[in-house]
Order: structure tokens, then sequence, then C-alpha cells
């Protein structure tokens, strides 16, 4: 399920399937983090819906959940661009990391 | 409030040249960035005055974070930070990271306008994680 499902105002989740060649090595995790932190809310990341989850706007700690390839990436986030925050990462997955920030 | 600069600082040009390279492909060019490696003459060292050239272009007002590799590059980044004029002393912090990674990590940090400590930490924080 590669939806967004942002319930009530201020908080959303998805999990997306990541299918970048390598997994979210150096170059995808900089691109991700750097897209996260154009957002307001407080955005987590976790490869186990069960956790651990992590600051997606910790570069080092993206880095560190050596996410590979195939794995699902659940995200969710809370604040009030959380839907624009989650639609917009799940976006650059499913566009193989093209397109972040410049 | 402007980003953080990072200043990379190797003993070799190459090795210097290419961790900025490395910052520029992967993080983009609105972080202030300058190396600086070798010695005059085109041999392996540091200089206080290319360290200082580095700083003064990679300058911003939210500060300077500086990457080393070892040794004299660490001795003569504090020189050159003495060196500095008194109001900029204080807004240049030398990262106790491993030069490339820590490039590359303080670059994403300072990207989206992370404060000076904030910087330091995450390049300070990684350890292995990069690996």
């Amino acid at each position: 399920m590669n939806s967004v499902n942002a319930a009530d105002s201020g908080q959303a989740q998805a999990s997306v399937l990541l299918a970048h060649e390598g997994g979210l090595h150096a170059r995808p995790a900089v691109t991700l983090t750097k897209l996260a932190k154009t957002f307001n809310a407080r955005i987590l990341l976790a490869s186990d819906a069960a956790g651990p989850w992590i600051d997606a706007k910790s570069v080092v700690k993206v880095m560190a959940m050596k996410t590979r390839r195939g794995a699902q990436l659940h995200m969710q986030a809370a604040g009030a661009d959380a839907a624009q925050a989650v639609t917009a990462l799940v976006k650059l997955i499913e566009d193989d990391f093209v397109g972040g920030p410049p | 409030m402007s980003n953080v600069g990072i200043v990379i600082v190797s003993h070799s040009p190459d090795v210097a040249r290419g961790a900025a390279d490395m910052v520029r492909q992967m993080v983009g060019a609105a972080v202030p960035l300058a190396y600086t490696g070798g010695n005059p003459d085109g041999g392996l060292g540091t200089s206080v005055e290319g360290i200082l050239e580095a700083i003064d272009t990679a300058w911003s007002e939210a500060g300077v974070a500086i990457l080393v590799d070892m040794g004299g590059a660490e001795t003569n980044s504090e020189m050159a930070i003495e060196m500095l004029p008194p109001e900029r002393r204080s807004r240049v912090v030398i990262c106790s990271a491993p030069v490339v990674e820590g490039a590359v990590m303080a670059a994403t940090e300072a990207w989206g306008g992370s404060d000076l400590d904030t910087v330091r930490r995450t390049a300070e924080e990684l350890g292995g994680a990069s690996k």
C-alpha cells in the first residue's frame, strides 16, 4: 500500500516499497533527509511497522537504518503540513529519488 | 538565516577536492563550501594560509564547520581560527569526525538552516553509521 493515510488533520502515515537499486544508501538518504527538512512536521521513518522509529530529518539516523531494496518503508508525520510531507516523501521514493530539492 | 558553511582540510589536495565533489553532488550548491589541501610545493600537507582562505570562501553569518583528516590539519585549523578577527572566531568550529563522511553529513544538516552546533553534533554523531 503506497497510499497516504491522513486520518485526521495534522497526522499522516504511509508505507511505501523501497525499490531503489542498492536500497537507502548514502545519496538517496541525503536526498530524503533534505526533502524532510523542507517541512515543519515531525516525520518518523521505520523499516518495521513495530519500530524503532527514527527522525527522518537526521541524515545520520536515516543512513544508519540501512534499509535494503525491497523493504517496506513506513512513515508517519505530525504537524500542520504532515499530509504534504508524507505525500512528497512517498512521491520521492516512488520516483526513484529523482526530483528532490536542489 | 544563511546556511552554515563547510570547509574541508586534508593533507592531500585530491582528497580535499574529492570530498568537496561529493558534498556538491549529494547536497547541492545551497551550502557554502571550500576545500584546501597540500603544501605550497605540491606535496602533502596543510597550511594556515590555505585554511584561512577556505574559511573566507565558505564564510557564512551562521558560521563555518571545518572537517579535517588528521594531525597537522587539525593544529593548523586551530591556528587559523585563532588568527581570525574576534567577531568571527567564535563562529568557526572543528568537527571531530571522518573528513569525507563528516563533510557530507555536516553539509546535509547545514542544508535547510540548522545552526552551527547542530551541524557539528550531526557530523560527530555519525561514528560508523555511514558504512
